[in-house]
């Protein structure tokens, strides 16, 4: 147990809290099936929340399947992060209109936030979260509301017990166990006896969780806590190579960017399912009658043909720019400026993407290493 | 005819700043001055290329003709510029015409002289053509970036 | 629970109004503005930054400042329409409303070039960004051992600002060299491009004492650089104007990014030995 928090108790069904939550007027966000995967949305009722399931994820591939009928969270994460509620896709930044004496006037809208609860937040989501607030609030700018968002919700975390093919937090240093960013964290213990063990982060889980008055866990459950996502971290067999941002910053001219290039289809998947890219158009519009107009915020990507455009042209036009943007940014530039990664080894872009290039083996290959997963 | 007065100022040129004393010796006997009234055209596009010329003082227009308007200037050289490269090389002829926009004082020298004393003297020819080069090649870079129309226009 | 966002004087996206106190157009196809402050106090500006210019309905662009940074209660900005947005800005009269976003970016650091030699090289549009940058020269000229400007235009009615260049030409402690690409019937000026006049300019001065100025075409940038570096002008005494894909310009968006740079921060003024590994590669 790690100073700061205290475990709260026991808990057989996590629907509980689900219902305790939304007695209390809460907005629960957690997963939930939807087309064959698991994704983030609001939940209903509380046994909307999934259990018995697990996936299988590799390059280009995602099944949800059938697992241990008890368990609640074998599956890791899906196509959906967190980004889609914290930072939607599109947002209305303001709205103007034409008034007398050739001007205009412009009003900001309130942002509509109910009290907010990410339920089922896997440790490289906190970490992805963690990378987007610093890229929201850069020193100089500050996005107010995604702040607002981010200060008025829950967040309810789950150790994960088990990695994907594709998970590499490990090698991040982002998962897979959660020490700080969540208000209570959740850690099914391994085995079918079904206890999970609940544990408050901070003084707004414990001010949760108290009222519950959860069953005590004893000591040998505590202990086994740690165990659970060291585990998953074991088993994870994909790895980011060390010191990968020189490697990359050294390497703008590497003729494995053209072997990359030939694969990549410039369609955007990794930028839409990566919890921490965070481009975005800004668009202005207007209506027919021309008095009024309207800015929206939303996400783009780096692959998108003209989001490099100057007059005359793009300045990245060809996929293998597009990706060698995609990649240096991630994993070398982020660091230049904001002082960490931009990956948090969640690997959905290795399963999203529709020809399976795989971040970390393409790293093995600047790096000029064999890739972990095939020595 | 005062050559040791040439070889000072070809001396101080930068294509022959290089060359020892016995070949600007060489060179001077092909100078000589000249002085062109603002506006004479120096030489006409197609006149035969005898003569290279060190601008020492006013200003250049190397132009080329068209029937419908006015030449059209596409190079002005100054002071220290160097006007006329087509007698170094076959079938040496003017492919400009060039006119002193200016008054102009330039050191002139022969052509055929210089290439007599080139072929006589194959050091001179290969030193000549060593230091001109570069400074046709810098010309060259240069009308590369006047020919990409960096700046455009609005309705380009 | 309703949660208010950040106050309208405070978010760095919503524009504050301007009212166009005089418009004017300078050459074919560009236009200029000066404006006034209808929300909120004057904007203090560095040489070198821009603003994002809205026009109510059509759209935001990213424009540099032109005019002078002492005078603070006026903003002056040169635009060539190319697209729709900046055609709509050429076509502002007075009297209309603009939004204004800024200023943002870095600037011309002509301020620490106190005792050197300040030369500017600017080709086409690029004079209108480093026009505060000589104001600042001019106004403290005792200040600075040299001023020197070279413009280069693609012809002579492409020549911006000519009667102030002519006027800054006439003073005697201010050397003006002006070229065009491609003459026209009575042009008596030079023909050729800057770099030419760069190496004339260049010739017989003391390079230790330099510190450069371009801005324009990205070509004529590199090949003024080379020029400069050929001349033996130090690398970190040599400063350039960026241009990338512009939209949010506060470093959110990720669209101007050039290398680990924003354009909108850490541009677009660049000096050039912190950006030649990347200038010269192709799709950075």
């Amino acid at each position: 147990m790690t100073k700061g928090q205290t475990t709260h108790g026991i808990l057989k069904d996590p629907t509980l809290l689900v219902a305790a939550l939304m007695a209390d007027g809460w907005r629960v966000i957690g997963p939930k099936v939807r087309d064959q995967a698991i994704v983030y949305e609001v939940l209903d009722r509380p046994d909307d929340l999934p259990c018995g399931l697990t996936d299988s994820q590799s390059g280009g591939r995602y099944r949800l399947e059938a697992g241990q009928p008890e368990r609640w969270f074998d599956y890791v994460v899906g196509p959906h992060s967190w980004k889609k509620w914290l930072f939607p896709a599109r947002q209305k930044l303001w709205t103007a209109t034409r008034v007398a004496d050739a001007g205009f006037e412009i009003e900001v809208p309130a942002i509509d936030w109910p009290k907010t609860v990410f339920f089922g937040v896997r440790a490289c989501e906190i970490a992805a979260m963690a990378v987007q607030d610093r890229v929201f609030d850069n020193g100089t700018f500050r996005d107010a509301a995604y702040a607002a968002r981010r200060a008025n919700t829950l967040i309810v975390a789950v150790q994960c017990a088990r990695s994907a093919e594709t998970c590499f937090c490990a090698s991040m240093n982002t998962g897979p166990g959660v020490d700080e960013g969540y208000d209570i964290a959740l850690t099914e213990l391994a085995g079918t006896s079904g206890e999970i063990l609940v544990t408050a982060g901070s003084d707004w889980g414990r001010a949760i969780l108290g009222p519950l008055a959860l069953p005590s866990a004893t000591d040998g459950l505590i202990e086994a806590g740690p165990a659970t996502t060291a585990a998953a971290a074991a088993s994870q067999s994909r790895a980011m190579v060390p010191d990968i941002a020189r490697v990359l910053r050294e390497g703008l001219d590497h003729p494995n960017w053209e072997v990359v290039a030939d694969a990549c289809l410039s369609c955007g998947n990794c930028t839409l399912a990566c919890p921490t890219c965070f481009c975005s158009d800004v668009e202005d519009v207007t209506d027919l009658s021309g008095d009024h107009a309207e800015r929206w915020r939303s996400w783009d990507s780096c692959f998108s043909t003209d989001f490099s455009y100057v007059h005359g042209g793009a300045v990245r036009r060809s996929p293998k720019s597009q990706f060698r943007q995609w990649m240096m940014h991630k994993l070398s530039t982020w660091h230049d400026q904001f002082d960490m990664s931009g990956c948090v080894g969640c690997g959905r872009c290795i399963t999203w993407c529709p020809v399976g290039i795989d971040i970390t083996r393409e790293a093995a290959t600047f790096a000029g290493h064999p890739h972990p997963a095939e020595t | 005819m005062q050559t040791h007065g040439f070889e000072e100022i070809l001396s101080r040129h930068p294509v022959f700043a290089g060359f020892d004393g016995a070949t600007l010796a060489l060179l001077a006997g092909c100078a000589r001055n000249e002085h062109v009234n603002a506006g004479a055209i120096i030489y006409f596009e197609g006149d035969p290329a005898d003569r290279m010329y060190l601008i020492r003082h006013g200003d250049v227009a190397v132009e080329i003709g068209t029937p419908e308007r006015d030449p059209i200037i596409v190079e002005t050289l100054h002071p220290d510029d160097i006007l006329g490269w087509s007698w170094m090389v076959p079938p040496y002829r003017h492919m400009s015409q060039a006119r002193a926009t200016t008054d102009l004082r330039v050191v002139s020298l022969d052509g055929a002289c210089l290439r007599r004393k080139c072929d006589d003297n194959p050091a001179l020819g290969y030193m000549m053509f060593k230091h001109l080069l570069p400074h046709m090649a810098q010309r060259v870079r240069a009308l590369r970036l006047q020919v990409l129309d960096l700046y455009g226009t609005a309705s380009s | 629970m309703t949660v208010q966002p950040a106050s309208h004087a405070a978010d760095p996206m919503v524009p504050r109004r301007f009212r166009v106190d005089r418009a004017w157009s300078e050459i074919d196809g560009v236009a200029s503005i000066e404006l006034r402050p209808i929300d909120g106090g004057p904007v203090a500006f560095k040489p070198g930054q821009f603003n994002m210019l809205y026009a109510f309905g059509v759209g935001e662009i990213a424009v540099s400042i032109s005019g002078d940074a002492a005078q603070r209660d006026r903003l002056v900005h040169t635009t060539r329409a190319v697209g729709a947005v900046s055609r709509a800005i050429t076509q502002l009269n007075e009297g209309d409303m603009v939004g204004v976003r800024g200023p943002f970016g870095s600037a011309w650091p002509i301020a620490g070039q106190t005792g050197r030699h300040a030369g500017f090289v600017a080709g086409g549009l690029g004079l209108a960004p480093l026009r505060p940058a000589i104001y600042h020269v001019l106004a403290n000229r005792s200040d600075y051992a040299g001023l020197t400007l070279i413009y280069g235009a693609r012809s002579p009615q492409d020549l911006l600002y000519a009667d102030e260049v002519a006027r800054w030409k006439s003073r005697f402690d201010v050397e003006v060299e002006v070229t065009v690409d491609h003459a026209a019937p009575g042009w008596t000026g030079r023909v050729g491009v800057v770099t030419t006049v760069m190496d004339r300019a260049l010739a017989g001065g003391d390079p230790a004492l330099i510190s450069a100025f371009l801005c324009g075409p990205e070509i004529m940038m590199r090949y003024g650089v080379m020029t400069l570096e050929a001349a033996g002008v130090g690398l970190d005494r040599i400063w350039v104007s960026l241009e990338r894909n512009m939209k949010c310009a506060i470093g959110f968006c990720g669209h101007c990014q050039f290398g680990p740079t924003f354009v909108c921060r850490d541009g677009p003024v660049y000096r050039h030995d912190q950006i030649a590994h990347l200038i010269n590669k192709s799709e950075v």
